[in-house]
């Protein structure tokens, strides 16, 4: 078990120096840098501001700056936010994030879960239609249109919640960002979790379980956890997300978190910025992949990792 | 409260802003809505009162020599620092010797090249102690000039002239603009600054004008999203944004109703021919091109009237310029169509035949797009095929930056500082990041460097008049609209006066209950 996560953990190094370098690359050959406007600079001005950034390094060299500071935990200058580094900006917009998006994972599993098991149990009824018709719907709807509607509706119409801004952290002003961030990932664990426990519902060893006369509540529970595997893949990558927040949600309701950095970050072609995220995005990312196959250990006796 | 503040009611004005700034470094700064927060937090020599008029600043008075070469300000006596320090004259020094230092890199030095020397100084050529200011005591500041520059003193108030606190900067390096730490000498200054959430700014007790000041906190909150800022705006949570989502500028107008303020704002909006290349160094094929687009369909349908039509290339709004227009200004729509055929065809292009191709680059955004296709749409009837590439703004900007191939491409221009040398200036042949046509006209470039010279400014404002009215000519720039300055300003807030800058210096303005 220790061996394993060690070596999983192992492996995330080459993969992040991988997807460092292949961002870096991908970066830098998009056409334009971080200081072409539309109120253009003039050309001395602008050999004075690649001077100062180390710019005017040729690749290589701005390559190996870049791994030596990462080494070093130093993420780099921001140029589209100059007053803090990005270690600085990701160390205070992270909470905010994870915040929100912590809240937001836990009201998806919640009730994403919940309503996929009730809509199995009762397929055909007309819960079971409701599940599956809003799931689709909100599986579809975008989010930069759930957001602006919900914050029209219980703000601007009803006044029952802020429009937006994170109001020194009032319960109020989180409502709306939870949800809006929550919607999708609710459907998509209700479709997984519905479709899933409907298979594991008609498995041998809940027919079997039902033949011994087990109460129906301890049949569901057996049939549960035989049908978390797909809801529990989708887990790591949504948790990742959903903790990195998002750059719709973050800029509709005024959240100061991360989210909106990766895609501000790539217009404004603020290198350190988008690499930044890439580490961030990818730490996530392996780190709750990891959690995730730890868990299937638990639900699936089957599987063991040594 | 924290800060020992006495416990009675604090006027908060929470000041929507349409962009996150990239520091609060007055001399790093580039943004509309950076100069905003500036103008709060510092003061230069001369600054802009509530209709943007020049007013004394940290200077009390001025004189200027015969030649307009040599200006000397005196400071006021009570001009201070947040921190109580006195401003002098030596923190001027400072100050301009800093922002010109090429190590630091600042993007807009090149606007203070009219000082002696600044130029060279910017570019390694010469030392900092060249740069032509000196401090003749603790209050009396002396700047020479490389030539009488008229608008020196509207120059003065530019965020790139405010002078910084020396000993902080000393002492913190760059994170002297941390709050706790910046000192700044304008009617502010700063409290906290989150990142994309707000930027709080108390009032500063040792302004000088501190008992005027009405508004004892304000809030900058940064909104990109346009559509979130109206809503905060009709949910009150902000008291004023200083743009709209021009989509929805009908409902805006019938709900909000004067809270909608748009004005003339000075900038405009137009479209770069590449003269470089046939066809386009033939003017006949310019003029015929800017001849063809129905200016007041653009500015009412496609920015729902937000803009307003441009047929010269110097907007309104610079005191005894009277605006150059285009001769076919009084023509009908119909009979502009015409006389475009007719210059096409000499210039040998046929409708049923050899047809005009034009490329037209624009950067992404939504209008931007619209804007096009409509172009797109109206050159048609002239017999041109257009075909529309769009990029997302540093793509497109790099690449006319860069001496890209193009055609036509899309770009704006909005005023620095409050002279038509300002405009006129990107069509010098010399100017090479910003004149992205190429064009390079002797006669123009003579009359506009004439005029720098010129200490009369009746007759250098002829002389640039004339320079525009060859351009206008020639269109190598094709200017297609004016800006107008768009903001939503809530009935609490008094003050608010509409002007060509769009400036609204916080101390001027009022929040009732």
């Amino acid at each position: 078990m220790i061996a394993f996560v060690l070596r999983r953990l192992l492996w995330a190094i080459p993969t992040l120096f991988a997807v460092v370098t292949l961002s870096f690359l991908l970066m830098r050959f998009t056409p334009g840098g971080p200081f072409n406007a539309d109120q253009a600079l003039a050309p001395a001005v602008l050999e004075n501001l690649k001077r100062a950034y180390r710019l005017d390094q040729p690749l290589i060299v701005q390559y190996g700056d870049y791994l030596a500071r990462l080494l070093q935990g130093d993420l780099g200058p921001s140029y589209s936010y100059r007053d803090f580094t990005v270690t600085e900006l990701f160390a205070r917009a992270l909470p905010y994030s994870l915040q929100i998006g912590g809240a937001a994972l836990i009201l998806a599993l919640v009730l994403g879960v919940g309503l996929g098991a009730l809509a199995a149990k009762r397929q055909g009824s007309a819960l079971d239609a409701a599940v599956t018709t809003l799931s689709g719907l909100g599986l579809t709807v975008p989010s930069f249109v759930i957001a602006p509607l919900l914050s029209l509706a219980f703000a601007v119409w009803l006044g029952w919640l802020p429009a937006a801004g994170w109001g020194q952290g009032a319960l109020s002003h989180k409502v709306l960002p939870v949800v809006a961030l929550a919607l999708p990932q609710i459907a998509a664990f209700a479709r997984l979790t519905r479709a899933a426990t409907i298979e594991a519902l008609k498995a041998d060893h809940i027919r079997t379980a039902r033949a011994y006369g087990l109460p129906e509540w301890r049949v569901t529970a057996h049939a549960l956890r035989a049908a978390g595997g797909p809801a529990l893949s989708y887990l790591g990558p949504a948790a990742a997300a959903l903790l990195t927040g998002s750059v719709v949600v973050e800029t509709i309701f005024g959240i100061p978190g991360v989210g909106r950095y990766f895609v501000l970050g790539a217009l404004n072609r603020d290198y350190a910025l988008v690499m930044g995220t890439v580490v961030l995005v990818g730490v996530f990312v392996v780190l709750f992949n990891l959690l995730v196959d730890l868990a299937y250990a638990v639900l699936d006796p089957r599987i063991r990792h040594d | 409260m924290a800060l020992g503040m006495p416990a009675q009611a604090l006027t908060v004005y929470d000041r929507g802003n349409a962009g996150e700034p990239e520091t609060l470094d007055p001399h790093l700064v580039s943004t509309v809505q950076e100069a905003n927060l500036m103008r709060d937090l510092f003061e230069g020599l001369t600054a802009h009162d509530a209709r943007a008029e020049v007013t004394p600043g940290a200077a009390e008075r001025w004189e200027a020599s015969d030649d307009g070469r040599t200006w000397t300000f005196m400071l006021r006596p009570d001009a201070r620092w947040s921190n109580g320090d006195p401003v002098t004259a030596e923190d001027f020094v400072y100050s301009l010797r800093r922002i010109l230092d090429p190590a630091f890199a600042a993007k807009y030095a090149n606007l203070l090249y009219p000082i002696l020397n600044a130029e060279k100084v910017n570019k390694g050529e010469a030392p900092k102690e060249a740069l032509g200011i000196a401090a003749r005591d603790a209050r009396t500041l002396e700047i020479r000039l490389e030539r009488p520059t008229p608008y020196f003193l509207e120059l003065l108030t530019h965020q790139t002239t405010y002078p910084v606190h020396r000993a902080s900067i000393e002492r913190f390096g760059r994170d002297w603009v941390k709050p706790g730490r910046m000192v700044t000498n304008g009617a502010y200054r700063l409290a906290e600054n989150l990142p994309n959430d707000h930027i709080r700014l108390e009032k500063n007790p040792f302004f000088h004008a501190a008992s005027e000041v009405a508004i004892d906190v304000v809030n900058y909150v940064p909104l990109e999203d346009r559509g979130a800022a109206l809503r905060r705006f009709q949910t009150s949570e902000i008291q004023s944004y200083d743009d709209v989502p021009a989509e929805q500028i009908a409902f805006i107008r019938r709900t909000l109703g004067d809270q909608l303020r748009i004005a003339p704002y000075v900038g405009v909006y137009y479209y770069a021919v590449n003269v470089r290349k046939a066809p386009f160094a033939d003017p006949r094929v310019r003029r015929a091109l800017s001849m063809a687009l129905d200016r007041e369909f653009i500015a009412e349908k496609v920015w729902a009237g937000t803009m307003l039509p441009a047929y010269g290339w110097v907007p309104p709004g610079f005191d005894g310029y009277a605006p150059v227009e285009a001769s076919w200004r009084a023509m009908s729509q119909l009979e502009r169509e015409d006389a475009a055929l007719a210059l096409l065809k000499e210039a040998g292009f046929d409708p049923d035949g050899q047809r005009l191709e034009v490329e037209i680059r624009y950067n992404s955004g939504e209008n931007h797009q619209n804007t096009a296709t409509a172009i797109a749409d109206m050159w048609k009837a002239i017999g041109v095929d257009a075909r529309l590439i769009n990029a997302d703004g540093k793509t497109h900007y790099a690449h006319l930056q860069n001496r890209g191939d193009f055609d036509v491409a899309r770009a704006a221009w909005i005023a620095d500082y409050r002279d038509p040398q300002n405009f006129l200036f990107l069509g010098l042949s010399d100017n090479v990041g910003f004149n992205y046509p190429g064009w390079n006209s002797p006669p123009y470039d003579a009359l506009v460097k004439a005029s720098d010279d010129m200490a009369d400014p009746a007759e250098r404002l002829a002389t640039l008049r004339k320079a525009e009215a060859i351009l206008v000519d020639e269109q190598p720039m094709i200017p297609i609209l004016f800006y107008a300055s768009k903001a939503l300003v809530s009935h609490r807030l008094k003050g608010w006066e509409d002007n060509v800058m769009d400036i609204h210096p916080t101390r001027y303005l009022r929040l009732e209950p």
